[in-house]
């Protein structure tokens, strides 16, 4: 079942376009079906799990590789299934009111369930490398959910850049999911858990660590990684709710606590994770503070949120996992709520700005409703599912240290702050005297509605009845993520102590920021760096492209003397290099048996070369050529090859009147080059020559192995029935060379041809294809 | 059954000679040409099923014994590299059919290309070195023919410096098999192998070594690694594409192929010094191409330059040495010639569209051509390395090598490498299909439609769905990658195949 539960959504994708043109503008109810059928099959799983039954499955892929497809369903897996299944069929059902028939609706459709498919597998796989699958195929449809508006310039920047900043985490954390899979002996993470000691004892350990950390950093929006998610609210709303908020950012969430019983509760880890985590916590809410976007007031929130999970996580103890599930549940419920709602403001009225908004509770009492609910989950009031999980929240931080807490207070009273700007004052003050709003605002339509209400008022229902969850669906999902089993009893009250004191303190703080937040915000705006990481990950873009056509200036620069002497160059340093470690050690002693008529053709043949260097002319060069040739055919008479020596005279000779007669209409060669450069090319000359020499003595001088060539000398005539061995090696021991011979000549022939019949550039190609390039002159 | 490896040979031989019977009649070469072109794929398909059952197959071409005659063999990899001989023929085969002009076509374009095929399946088959040489004669006079075929001028500047320095790669082989044959006396892959390990000493291990250096230089020219690729990105995006499509599949592989298999059948003595440079070299391989390309705004030479930069992959399983790493090497190969071919034959539809491969003038094509848009994106992610695309597989088998090996490096280099590849991969997306076209000009390829236009549409829909095949099917897929990296890894059953067990 649950193989089916990920490809369903798979399925669905595909059949989103056809469903669209058949439903017209009720395709967002139907398409809700299946995300809201998946919801509710995960939750037919969780009573089973409260007795220890856990879904798996597991199909091989591909074994040389450790690839199964195997699926598994735990307690932590269920409570981000749940999340991506619920708010998937809101955001469906709200999407169809949003973009209504206008947009590119079944392309839009088709990557937000490619997305919900491939988030189920993320939370689901059980083998690492399906899970990193999974895991890259949510960045690819958030890219492509991002830049859905794509005649926007800010959109495909904003999609490129979220795109490349997860993937590059992606990357680094696949190198440390294979290292783990090696170091832990399985590709399987139910058997992964076991094996912990094992992983966190291995040298490379730290290296595991920081490379999947870096991947889930990335992924959940992490400082230094963050500065992708604001820009990331290019996005249509719908996206931004369910992957910048609701689900795809907490995917690194989710492995985090998946591997918390493998690589977690050392004390690395808890200053790296914890640490890291409560730094964007902080910076998140601080990051907000100048902003005025409702989106990317959200956004900065949704930051400071993920740092909450992620320090959570870090601390690791039973109280911090807790409040991890319950803080993952709850911001799921009013982020995912508050996102939608500025959705319908944005839809309704025109403007996301919140300086401009206010008022909007009598136009569209429902969304504000569910605004309100969420936005009190998301500041902390008692009774609501947010406060439950910042007291725990608050119990773990306190029970690690002053710091902790500080820091956690920080990032809640900051989040008091957002809560109020977003979720509350557009709706209940007044609207400023001087900004008209761009449209006159009324309520969205119902499909825009059910949702914010829905997710409003499970904040408060969990909130007063926190014990349903508690056996059901946390007390399992801590137990994955802690490594063991644990029972959970959850209370919406736990009587007034220190933390509900500090609960109250951050709550009444906040509300005073809220009554001077534009001050805050003016001061906010004065304070804000000038740059941030985003302008360093421009300038990286940039760095990257000078580099880029630097190098391809140096390399391939079009000249093809220098890429000649490039290769030549290359190829004699490495062959030197050979050389000398070899060294030359037991060089045997060479006999040089010459005798003085074959000196004498040696010496011809050198004094022919430096001719046809040196020469001005090109007769001249080619007559030397052909001396050289002439000894060297000489050489083959010598050595008793008369036919071989006669081949050659009439090569030699056919190819100087060749040449001549080729030569005859140019004129003599051209000094182009400067005396330096003429030296340093006579030095590589000598130089190449030089170490061709000496192999050539060296290899003479080794033979390693006897030769093969008696069998022809011995064999020529009694098995091949021919006097000249050359002959019979040509046409019979070695045919098929020849035959390959041919065919190159055959080929030429077919070359001149149409070389010489064929000029595309007098006869126009026909209709339609495209101009060639590189006609411009002698660059490539 | 053995006999029969001359087949990959003969068919194109026979297809070309037929096309050159009907030289004055175009519309006949055209027909010889696919039929000739599918004739190849089933009988490599049959091979490598042959070879998937038998295990190495040689046959004594002439029945002169090895190591005397010419030896043709085929091992899992061999056969791998035929069946995609096959598959990017049939492809381009088609392809060609409108793409290509009516003047090329009517002197020589279909013959060539099939010479073209019959000395990569040469060179894929041969069991001896010098004939090796011979098949990359026919492999350098077919291309140079092809690529200046049309005399147009960028042709001809591109043309020249792909042939000056192939040749310059030619006769650095052909001294290397000089001295190779003053050392052994033998030129028979398999009798090379079996003497250099009978007779290894410290002194002939390091000659042998240095000798291979040449080799390397040879074959790193034809497979265009660093820094020898000069003669990629200055010829490739002249000719037609389909040319281009056909070589960026075969041409470097083939130089690839050449270097695997000496260095893991010949050349192994001191592999902790050759390989490592090798690994180094693939490292550079892979930067610079990336780099390159980071730096082009053209497509086609876009394309050109990731040739070059996943040259390097397979280098780095080569260098990695390990069964799994040379598996991953073979894989990678396979893949990456499909990805690539796949590319350029869209960017040949794009060109055709719009009028240009300028992706500062391209734009708008994800709403009006959203079918090609979603074949682009799978065979640009696939390239990419994006799961779970062959891609993706490719790279984790490498990573999954290096790591095993401890090889940090080169895997830190894949994979930085491999994001941007992504990058530029999404540069062409952006351009091309997300953004507004700069100026809505008259477009003269109007709509491109499948029964219209299906021997331009096909072959993408076959290379795309082959890429599916083996990104979905990695399971068997891999098996038999795994299957042939042992095999490379195992060279006395290369030296059984040809000399026989009892030697």
């Amino acid at each position: 079942m649950i193989i089916f539960a990920v490809l369903s959504g798979f399925g669905l994708a595909f059949l989103a376009p056809a469903i669209c043109r058949w439903a017209k503008e009720r395709s967002g109810w139907w398409l809700a079906i299946l995300p809201f059928a998946l919801t509710l099959y995960f939750f037919s799983l969780l009573p089973g799990l409260a007795e220890g039954e856990v879904q798996s499955l597991a199909l091989a892929w591909s074994k040389e590789l450790g690839l199964t497809f195997s699926f598994r369903a735990d307690g932590l897996s269920l409570a981000f299934a749940l999340l991506v299944g619920g708010v998937g069929a809101l955001v469906a059902v709200y999407a169809g009111g949003y973009f209504g028939t206008k947009a590119p609706v079944e392309r839009f459709y088709f990557w937000l369930f490619f997305f919900m498919a491939s988030m189920l597998g993320v939370v689901l796989a059980d083998n690492v490398i399906l899970l990193f699958v999974f895991w890259e195929l949510t960045s690819l449809s958030s890219f492509m959910l991002i830049g859905f508006e794509h005649d926007r310039n800010e959109a495909r920047t904003a999609a490129i850049q979220a795109l490349l900043v997860t993937a590059s985490g992606g990357l680094v954390m696949l190198a440390g999911f294979v290292l783990l899979a090696q170091i832990g002996g399985s590709w399987e993470l139910s058997s992964l858990v076991l094996r912990g000691e094992n992983v966190r004892a291995n040298p490379l350990y730290l290296a595991v660590l920081f490379l999947i950390l870096i991947g889930a950093f990335t992924k959940s929006a992490q400082f230094p990684f963050h500065f992708w998610l604001p820009n990331a609210m290019q996005a249509p709303t719908p996206v931004s709710t369910y992957l910048h908020a609701a689900t795809m950012v907490k995917a690194g969430v989710y492995l985090l606590a998946r591997l918390y019983p493998v690589l977690g509760g050392t004390p690395i880890w808890l200053w790296a994770v914890g640490g890291v985590g409560a730094a964007t916590m902080v910076l998140g809410g601080a990051l907000a503070l100048s902003q005025t976007d409702m989106k990317r007031l959200l956004a900065y929130s949704t930051i400071s949120a993920l740092g909450s999970l992620v320090m959570a996580i870090g601390i690791g103890s039973e109280t911090a996992l807790k409040a991890m599930v319950l803080f993952l549940l709850a911001h799921g419920l009013y982020k995912g709520t508050l996102f939608l709602v500025t959705g319908s403001v944005d839809h309704e009225s025109g403007t996301r700005d919140v300086r401009h908004l206010g008022g909007l509770r009598r136009a569209m009492p429902y969304t504000a409703t569910g605004s309100t609910l969420a936005a009190l989950s998301m500041a902390g009031v008692p009774l609501f599912l947010g406060f439950v999980a910042k007291e725990y929240l608050y119990e773990a931080a306190y029970k690690v240290g002053a710091l902790w807490i500080t820091l956690v207070f920080l990032g809640a009273l900051l989040n008091v702050l957002i809560a109020f700007r977003v979720g509350v004052a557009p709706f209940w003050l007044p609207a400023p005297a001087e900004s008209g709003l761009p449209k006159r605002p009324h309520e969205a339509p119902w499909s825009m509605v059910v949702g914010p209400l829905v997710l409003g008022a499970l904040s408060l229902i969990l909130g007063v009845f926190p014990q349903v969850l508690g056996s059901v669906l946390v007390a399992p999902a801590l137990s994955a993520a802690a490594g063991e089993r644990l029972e959970v009893k959850l209370a919406a009250w736990h009587g007034v102590n220190e933390i509900f004191l500090l609960s109250l303190l951050t709550l009444g703080l906040g509300i005073g920021l809220f009554a001077i937040r534009n001050d805050v915000q003016r001061i906010a705006a004065r304070l804000a760096l000038p740059w941030g990481l985003d302008t360093l990950y421009q300038r990286t873009l940039d760095g990257l492209f000078a580099l880029a056509s630097l190098q391809t200036r140096v390399l391939q620069h079009g000249y093809l003397r220098y890429y000649l002497i490039t290769i030549i160059v290359a190829v004699v340093g490495i062959t030197a290099g050979g050389l000398f470690r070899w060294g030359g050690g037991s060089l045997p002693h060479l006999s040089l048996d010459l005798r003085f008529y074959e000196l004498g053709i040696a010496i011809i043949i050198v004094l022919a070369g430096g001719v046809a260097v040196l020469s001005r002319s090109r007769l001249g060069a080619v007559a030397a050529l052909g001396v050289a040739g002439y000894g060297v055919a000489s050489i083959y008479l010598l050595f008793g090859a008369p036919d071989l020596a006669m081949t050659q005279f009439l090569i030699e000779s056919l190819t100087v009147v060749l040449f001549v007669l080729a030569f005859y209409h140019l004129p003599n060669f051209a000094q182009l080059t400067p005396k330096r450069e003429r030296m340093r090319d006579v030095v590589i000359a000598l130089i190449t020559g030089g170490l061709m020499t000496t192999f050539v003595f060296v290899a003479g001088g080794i033979q390693i192995h006897p030769s093969i060539s008696q069998f022809f000398v011995e064999n020529s005539l009694p098995l091949a029935h021919g006097r000249n061995i050359v002959n019979v090696i040509l046409v019979d021991f070695r045919g098929l060379d020849t035959l390959g011979e041919i065919t190159v000549l055959g080929i030429a022939g077919i070359g001149v041809f149409a070389l010489l019949k064929l000029r595309m550039d007098q006869h126009p190609a026909k209709g339609g294809r495209p101009a060639q390039a590189g006609t411009k002159g002698g660059k490539e | 059954m053995n006999r029969s490896l001359v087949l990959p040979i003969v068919i194109p031989l026979l297809t070309a000679v037929l096309c050159l019977l009907f030289f004055r009649k175009p519309q006949i070469q055209r027909w010889v040409s696919v039929i000739g072109a599918m004739a190849l794929l089933v009988v490599s398909l049959w091979t490598l099923r042959f070879i998937w059952d038998e295990g190495i197959q040689a046959v004594q071409i002439g029945n002169w014994p090895a190591p005397f005659g010419i030896t043709l063999v085929a091992d899992l990899f061999s056969a791998v590299m035929i069946v995609l001989a096959g598959v990017l023929g049939l492809a381009v085969a088609v392809y060609s059919l409108d793409s290509v002009d009516a003047q090329r076509q009517a002197f020589g374009y279909h013959p060539l290309m099939h010479f073209l095929l019959m000395g990569v399946c040469g060179a894929f088959l041969t069991g001896d070195l010098f004939n090796l040489y011979v098949w990359f004669e026919v492999m350098l006079m077919a291309s140079f023919v092809l690529l200046a075929l049309g005399g147009e001028r960028g042709q001809m500047e591109g043309a020249i410096k792909y042939v000056t320095l192939n040749l310059l790669s030619s006769a650095i082989f052909l001294a290397a098999l000089g001295l190779l044959y003053g050392l052994a006396g033998t030129l028979n892959m398999a009798d090379l192998a079996r003497k250099f390990a009978s007779s290894a000493t410290a002194s002939s291990n390091a000659i042998v070594t240095a000798l291979s250096m040449l080799f390397l230089g040879a074959f790193g020219i034809k497979a265009a690694i660093f820094p020898l690729f000069f003669w990629l990105p200055a010829s490739y995006h002249t000719p037609p594409v389909a040319v281009t499509a056909l070589f960026s599949g075969l041409l470097t592989k083939v130089g690839v192929y050449s270097l695997i298999r000496v260095f893991t059948l010949i050349f192994i003595q001191e592999f902790d010094y050759t390989h490592t440079l090798l690994l180094v070299i693939a490292g550079l391989t892979m930067i610079t191409g990336v780099l390159g390309a980071v730096a082009q705004n053209e497509m086609r030479r876009l394309l050109s330059f990731h040739i070059i930069s996943q040259i390097g992959y397979p280098l780095m399983g080569l260098g990695i040495f390990t069964p799994l790493g040379l598996a991953a090497a073979v894989y990678f190969v396979f893949h990456v010639s499909l990805a690539k071919s796949t590319l350029f034959l869209i960017s040949g539809v794009i060109g055709r569209l719009r009028g240009t491969f300028d992706l500062k003038k391209l734009g708008g094509l994800y709403k009006a051509q959203a079918w090609l848009a979603a074949l682009f994106l799978t065979a640009a992610l696939s390239l990419a390395g994006l799961p779970p695309s062959s891609g993706f597989f490719a790279k984790l088998s490498l990573v999954q090598a290096g790591l095993g090996q401890g090889q940090f490096v080169i895997v830190a280099i894949s994979l930085g490498v491999s994001l941007l590849t992504l990058f530029s991969m999404i540069k062409i997306w952006n351009e091309v299909f997300w953004k507004r076209p700069p100026v809505l000009e008259d477009v003269d390829g109007g709509e491109i439609t499948l029964q219209r236009d299906w021997t331009w549409l096909a072959p993408i829909l076959f290379l795309v769905g082959l890429t599916l095949l083996i990104s979905f099917g990695i399971g068997p897929a891999f098996e038999i990658a795994a299957q042939a990296g042992r095999q490379l890894m195992t060279p006395q059953l290369y030296i059984q195949a040809v000399l026989g067990g009892g030697r």
